[in-house]
């Protein structure tokens, strides 16, 4: 799912500026897996202004929302016969989620309330890691599973380099050697001859570098 | 036992049915302090209720603290049920933590806007 | 074996079959153009090739490019070392041909310190191909005269082509069979990280002469005397990959402060003796970064002095 994680509430309030009708929008789905921006912490989040604007004196109307989704265009409908009582909204949406309600409310100042981080998954609770960087061209069969663009530092094809130590990367000894990861699943999977195999130079027209990316799918479209 | 009339008592069947939004929405209606009281740790009757509790009440902390309201506003405590004495001991303890803090600062806010009629940004 | 392909005079030398120098020079902070070539001047006489870094530790320095045209302009032979980090595929390619342009001969490919650990790191890295796909790159550029994209090169590069190579960092099973990738991949010389586990190298040799890849590919082997017993232990404890056993590590620290540069080079010394008879080892690639006034020392004393003539 998308990672996100939760901004500071002082960088929201800056960013709100002098607006005093606020909606805060939660979003039902991979905000509230990770706890950044469901129902459960735009209730919380709304509270917190409103406590902010009581302390500073100020009037201000803080509600909050929570949709099903922010990347569709039904579940934004929703709000449309509300969104007027508002001078902004706080989307607690991933960025995806964000932009594509600001697109539908043109004359709608709509804030990003976490930073999106990556595409990843729970390890645990309170512990999300990273696993895909969308490059468009899926590799990991090759890799016993385990993805170099989105694990390994450098993204190196040929790995590991020369700074892998003990399994760990050379930027950080909590975060995996990806490719002591990929030699490990080899072994179990009795495939090291791919190992020897040289991964060829990929083409990363279908990663960001590419320009910004679409899928289409004429045969669901109606 | 004698404990503080400012003290207001909500009962919840463990407090781990507390979380950060009661906490919040307490010091929005004006509450001048709010404080979990759960069992021991270890002998939570439901479990893990009251570490989940004493988590809620530090992230209520750290957003208190940033509004500037005041962290220490909020705080967790852990007795026996049979500790009556306890139950006192912090009640006092808290009623005074609060009257040093003096009241919600928001409480002061409201009491100057009402008396500046007319001024509203 | 015996047949340079390149007019790279460090590739003479080993097809000739002598023991190879080379050590390396690190790229001034600045633009002063005379910084290079004063390093450079301390070792000219006792070394085949001087690498340059580039941006060595992810630290923003003076162009390899720049600082080995300076040194080839001085007469000197250069090896360009070139790291995926910083530049994509078009920027390798044309960087490779700014060197060919001034008849650089030897290329060493090179992934790159992760940019965390120098000045700039908030920046991008790049990482479009790796070292490995680097290698084939230069290959391709010089054995088929053509550009990744397929377009014919006017003038390719002559280039020698090497990679390095870390006997010691893990994990070590597969190390040989890294080794045999970058054979595979195309490269013609090895530089390895520097050896102070003489046991932990020799067992690594082993690995590759059970491959026969020291048949296909020139090992040179890298040393770097220790300067203090400080030194030992950073390298110890600080610096990822390496391998500095703890009798080497007590042997620094128990020598006198006044004398510990002196035992440094000492061991540097004993180091290449023992390392001669190794099999497979087809020379020396010295790493006294900032200290290069000890390499004269250090190759007079092997009995590597003077440099043959090819």
């Amino acid at each position: 799912m998308i990672v996100a994680d939760k901004k500071p509430i002082a960088e929201i309030i800056a960013a709100v500026g002098d607006k005093r009708r606020l909606l805060v929008l939660g979003c039902n789905e991979c905000v509230t897996v990770c706890e950044a921006g469901g129902k459960k912490e735009a209730g919380i989040l709304a509270s917190a202004l409103r406590l902010y604007f009581l302390n500073q004196g100020e009037e201000a109307k803080v509600d909050e929302i929570t949709l099903e989704r922010q990347c569709d265009h039904e579940y934004l409908e929703e709000i449309r016969d509300v969104i007027d009582r508002y001078d902004a909204v706080i989307s607690l949406a991933c960025g995806v989620g964000v932009q594509f309600t600001a697109e539908k409310y043109q004359a709608m100042p709509v804030l990003p309330g976490v930073n999106t981080c990556f595409m990843g998954a729970t390890e645990k609770r309170g512990l999300w890691t990273e696993r895909c960087q969308g490059c468009g061209q899926c590799i990991l069969a090759r890799t016993g599973g385990i993805c170099p663009v989105s694990r390994c530092a450098k993204r190196l094809f040929n790995g590991p380099c020369g700074g892998s130590s003990k399994g760990a990367c050379e930027i950080d000894k909590e975060v995996d050697c990806a490719w002591q990861l990929i030699i490990d699943r080899l072994t179990a999977l009795g495939r090291m001859d791919d190992y020897e195999e040289i991964f060829p130079i990929k083409d990363w027209s279908t990663d960001r570098a590419g320009g910004p990316r679409k899928v289409v799918r004429e045969d669901v479209q109606s | 036992m004698a404990y503080p009339s400012s003290i207001k008592i909500v009962r919840v069947p463990c407090t781990g049915k507390v979380d950060v939004i009661h906490i919040l929405h307490a010091f929005e209606k004006g509450a001048d302090g709010v404080y979990a009281v759960g069992c021991l740790e270890g002998e939570c009757h439901f479990n893990q209720g009251n570490f989940r509790a004493r988590k809620r009440i530090a992230q209520a902390q750290q957003i208190l603290e940033e509004l500037g309201i005041g962290g220490q506003r909020a705080q967790m405590y852990n007795l026996s049920s049979s500790e009556g004495p306890r139950f006192a001991e912090y009640a006092i303890e808290m009623d005074q933590r609060i009257r040093d803090l003096g009241p919600n600062p928001i409480k002061r806010m409201r009491r100057s806007q009402h008396s500046q009629k007319g001024l509203h940004p | 074996m015996n047949t340079a392909k390149t007019p790279s005079k460090l590739e003479k030398i080993l097809a000739a079959g002598h023991l190879a120098v080379t050590s390396e020079c690190g790229p001034p902070r600045g633009s002063d153009p005379d910084a290079i070539a004063r390093k450079a001047e301390l070792i000219k006489n006792h070394v085949d090739a001087i690498n340059v870094t580039d941006n060595q530790t992810s630290v923003t320095r003076l162009c390899s490019l720049a600082a080995c045209i300076r040194l080839k302009l001085l007469g000197l032979e250069p090896v360009l070392q070139m790291v995926t980090r910083d530049r994509n595929r078009i920027a390798l390619q044309s960087d490779i041909l700014g060197a060919a342009s001034f008849d650089i001969h030897n290329i060493l490919c090179l992934s790159g310190d992760h940019q965390r650990f120098g000045d700039c790191a908030q920046g991008q890295n790049v990482h479009d191909i790796d070292s490995m796909q680097l290698v084939q790159t230069v290959r391709r550029m010089r054995d088929e005269s053509k550009f990744l994209g397929g377009d014919q090169i006017k003038r390719p590069p002559r280039m020698f082509v090497g990679a390095a190579a870390n006997p010691f960092a893990d994990p070590f099973e597969i190390r040989a069979a890294r080794l045999a990738k970058k054979v595979k991949a195309g490269a013609e010389f090895i530089q390895t990280q520097c050896i102070y586990n003489l046991d932990k190298f020799e067992t690594w040799m082993a690995q590759i002469r059970d491959r026969g890849l020291h048949e296909q590919v020139y090992i040179l082997a890298g040393l770097t005397p220790l300067k203090s017993a400080g030194m030992a232990r950073y390298m110890a404890n600080r610096v990822p990959g390496m391998d500095v056993p703890e009798a080497v590590v007590q042997r620094m620290a128990k020598t006198p402060k006044e004398k510990q540069a002196e035992e440094g080079i000492a061991i540097c010394i004993e180091s290449i003796e023992r390392l001669k008879k190794v099999e497979g080892v087809k020379g020396f690639h010295v790493m006294a970064i900032e200290w290069e006034e000890k390499v004269p020392e250090i190759i007079e004393k092997t009995g590597l002095y003077p440099r043959p003539a090819v």
